[in-house]
């Protein structure tokens, strides 16, 4: 036993025969450290035992036999002696009760790590920030932590003057900071059949959002004097193994897509592309070229492999659909939602996440009875365009079956679709942009898990 | 540009206890941001521009200049490609196939019919090609695996050759170059099996499919029709570990019931446990791809290596010169690639642990 694990222990006084209200009080010291190491099945156990002896005797009753929580009687450790000097950890962490949400692979779904994806655990996030560490991950030949002192970024093409930029330069330019959700293509992909995976994590997970800070393109290609009238496309390209490359409209270049150094407040992580990513807001994540080295001006799309051989969604009639980059409006319910279980029956906050790659989010609705009827949620502020809305709505629940829904409505009017709705346009075999409502269906006990129903 | 509006700066200059401001015209902002940006960047020189130039458009814009032919592909890719995507291009064990799926009719209509049938099992590369300078820029840019932008032009030549020999689009004799590319791209079997789709590629769309805003006692039939078989409960490994302590759910326990002798020492190894794994070197440095702890994949079993040099005191060194300089097909007919990357201590680790079976 190591000695945090044997303070934990000490600092627990076992009171045995006590009844405890809330489920994390009543674990005894050795259940406390399961808990700790995220095995619950402890803790429903004895929220279970718990919660019949409370049911038996009655919640007062129960704790005026027992005189109280031992959590108040008892006071613990960190009430009673020196905490830990500032700067004990130079950058902060999580707390060591937080070690259950971790970006996590889907086992079997690609076989090689260097060119796999982790999914973001969005059932355990709050409002509509991603935390950097927590950030999905999607590479293609591996990442790498490039010295930022020596990567160049390069724009060339039909451009009167090719010009070079170190890091220096690039954050010398005006720069803007953005809110914006990145989603990839291949997000729900797994679900376009069948029921594939079992949380909110695998279902939704290629997909985070950020505040982004970096250079307008439009100021970079300004200040290289780039054809406007010939200058229809863009290709972006990374540093990386792969060479990661993907056309861009010009159109989309101009608006709102920026070349970012920053995220949430720090420099991009390696993972995501330090030192330079393109940020593409609305456009599926492939397109936010990381380890950014160069952009060339060009007057036609440039079919990579990955807008050629992957990214194309097959269509029922044998023809793949070349160059779809927008993400649609799209919503999940990330609490409750699969893999997890109610406490019991009452009152739940049913929160969740909506976005849309063509603007704001107008509003979300949200259905307990798998579509039937539905109650419009209460919308988070801020509302921004191409970037997560955070939604909430009130549920007692009674005890019986339920299938949660959402369901998002963009600023074009749009309206999320069905998944049959989806399959009768586009078959089940596309992969790519499968934005359905996503159906959760509350068992009698409470369990929580992802179905597609008709 | 009015990016910055008229504004005040103060400063507290702490010690002194005295406010000091500053009148900042946005005027003077906007003189001091003048157009271009001076100073800032500079024009790349024409050898920078050719050694980061290097993508081939559908046009064949690009495209350097030269030759290979297939016989020279096919030796290129028994050495460098076929560890990874098999010696016909068929394997799936790492990567998706390349080869397969394609008939000679397909060649006529440039439109793979496999494609149109939802009970074909994989879609290939060569399926799904419609562009040779997607092949041709891609293994230039990224291949082999390892050791990307490794090959020369005259070699990228070559092995796209071989490829497309494979999947009986090139005869055996043929050699591909800048000047009969062209045609060669006229002979794909998916040269016509793609659109580019606006709804999805304009942001002012409004897309292909569409829903409607039903409130109440909307037409569904409310049947479960797709839910996750009980034998995948655990695929993803134990939900409960995969949701917070505290909170208004909690996950469910999918792992099977331990007894409760041992979890606590199992746990308490779990909460703390920071060291670096060689298991995680593994999966960094991809050797899973080809190695698993007990069945055959492409490599020998962690399982297998172990027991073969059991006893064998230089083992390790033996093993770790492997690991970086590549194999010669000790274990059967693909030899394993170079790993030049690795450094010495995470060889000697990645060594060891293959030598205890991966354990």
């Amino acid at each position: 036993m190591t000695e945090h694990n044997r303070k934990l222990l000490d600092s627990v006084t076992e009171k045995s025969g006590r009844i405890q209200r809330a489920p994390e009080n009543f674990l005894n010291a050795v259940q406390l450290v399961e808990v700790a190491a995220g095995r619950r099945d402890f803790l429903r156990a004895a929220f279970m035992s718990a919660a019949g002896a409370t049911a038996a005797l009655g919640n007062r009753a129960a704790l005026a036999e027992s005189q109280g929580d031992p959590n108040i009687l008892t006071l613990p450790e960190h009430s009673k002696g020196l905490g830990q000097p500032v700067a004990t950890r130079g950058y902060g962490s999580p707390s060591v009760w937080e070690k259950n949400l971790q970006r996590r692979e889907s086992p079997g779904l690609t076989r090689v790590g260097a060119a796999g994806v982790s999914f973001c655990p969005l059932q355990g996030l709050f409002g509509i920030i991603t935390p950097n560490g927590l950030h999905f991950e999607r590479h293609h030949q591996g990442w790498w932590d490039i010295d930022p002192t020596k990567h160049r970024f390069m724009i060339n093409g039909l451009v009167k003057n090719p010009k070079v930029y170190t890091m220096n330069d690039l954050m010398r330019l005006p720069s803007v900071s953005r809110m914006h959700f990145i989603e990839c293509g291949a997000n729900t992909g797994m679900e376009w059949g069948n029921v594939a995976v079992p949380t909110v994590q695998y279902t939704h997970g290629m997909l985070s959002c950020c505040e982004f800070t970096g250079v307008p393109l439009s100021v970079l290609l300004e200040d290289c004097g780039f054809d406007k009238v010939k200058g229809k496309y863009l290709l972006a390209e990374g540093a990386d193994g792969s060479g990661m490359t993907r056309t861009i409209s010009m159109e989309r270049a101009l608006d709102d897509c920026f070349v970012a150094y920053a995220m949430n407040g720090e420099m991009l992580r390696p993972e995501n592309g330090y030192p330079l990513r393109l940020v593409v807001p609305g456009i599926q994540g492939v397109s936010w070229v990381k380890w950014l080295r160069r952009i060339e001006v060009g007057d036609m799309p440039y079919a990579t492999k990955d807008e050629t051989l992957h990214y194309v969604d097959l269509m029922p009639d044998g023809m793949q659909r070349q160059y779809t980059s927008i993400q649609e409006c799209k919503s999940v319910i990330t609490t409750p939602s699969g893999g997890q279980a109610l406490l019991g029956r009452g009152f739940y906050n049913i929160t969740g996440l909506a976005w849309s790659g063509r603007g704001r989010i107008k509003r979300v609705d949200v259905s307990i009875d798998g579509g039937r009827n539905w109650r419009i949620a209460r919308l988070e502020t801020p509302i921004l365009s191409k970037c997560f809305t955070r939604f909430n709505i009130g549920w007692n629940w009674q005890g019986g079956p339920a299938v949660l829904q959402s369901r998002a409505v963009d600023e074009t009017g749009y309206v999320q679709p069905q998944l049959n709705q989806l399959r009768q346009v586009r078959g089940s075999r596309s992969i790519y942009h499968n934005n359905a409502i996503q159906s959760w269906q509350v068992n009698g006990s409470g369990e929580v898990s992802n179905v597609h129903v008709s | 540009m009015s990016m910055f509006p008229d504004r005040v700066r103060c400063y507290e200059a702490a010690m002194a206890g005295t406010i000091i401001c500053i009148g900042v015209m946005s005027a003077a902002f906007a003189q001091s941001i003048p157009l271009p940006y001076t100073g800032i960047g500079r024009t790349a020189t024409p050898a920078e521009i050719k050694a980061w130039d290097i993508d081939v458009r559908p046009d064949f814009k690009g495209l350097p200049p030269g030759a290979g032919s297939v016989a020279n592909g096919q030796q290129i890719w028994e050495t460098k490609c076929e560890s990874c995507h098999g010696t016909f291009g068929e394997s799936n064990e790492v990567f998706t196939p390349i080869t397969g799926g394609t008939t000679p009719e397909d060649r006529v209509t440039g439109h793979v019919e496999a494609l149109m049938r939802s009970d074909f099992p994989q879609r290939t590369t060569l399926m799904k090609l419609t562009q040779l300078s997607t092949l041709w820029d891609y293994i230039n840019r990224a291949m082999p695996w390892n050791a990307p932008k490794s090959l020369t032009v005259d070699e990228v030549y070559a092995v796209t050759a071989y490829i497309l020999n494979l999947g009986d689009i090139l005869p055996a004799d043929f050699v591909l170059s800048d000047k009969n590319i062209r045609e060669v791209q006229a002979m794909l079997p998916n040269r016509n099996g793609m659109l580019k789709f606006e709804p999805l590629w304009n942001i002012k769309g409004s897309g292909d499919v569409h829903n409607t805003l039903c409130m109440t006692d909307c037409k569904i039939d409310a049947k479960t029709i797709s839910s996750l078989p009980d034998f995948a409960r655990n695929a993803h490994g134990n939900l409960a570990e995969q949701n917070r302590l505290i909170g208004p759910v909690q996950g469910i326990n999918t792992a099977e019931v331990f007894g409760d002798a041992t979890p606590a020492k199992k746990a308490a190894t779990k909460v703390v446990s920071t060291a670096p794994d060689a298991s995680d070197l593994a999966k960094k440095y991809a050797c899973v791809a080809c190695h698993a702890t007990r069945s055959k994949l492409i490599g020998p079993s962690y399982k297998d290596i172990s027991a073969k040099y059991n006893g064998d005191v230089g083992a390790s060194a033996k093993l770790a010169a492997k690991i970086r300089i590549g194999g010669a097909g000790t274990w059967g007919t693909t030899p394993m690639p170079a790993h030049a990357a690795i450094s010495d201590e995470d060889l000697h680790a990645l060594a060891q642990w293959s030598l205890s079976g991966g354990q």
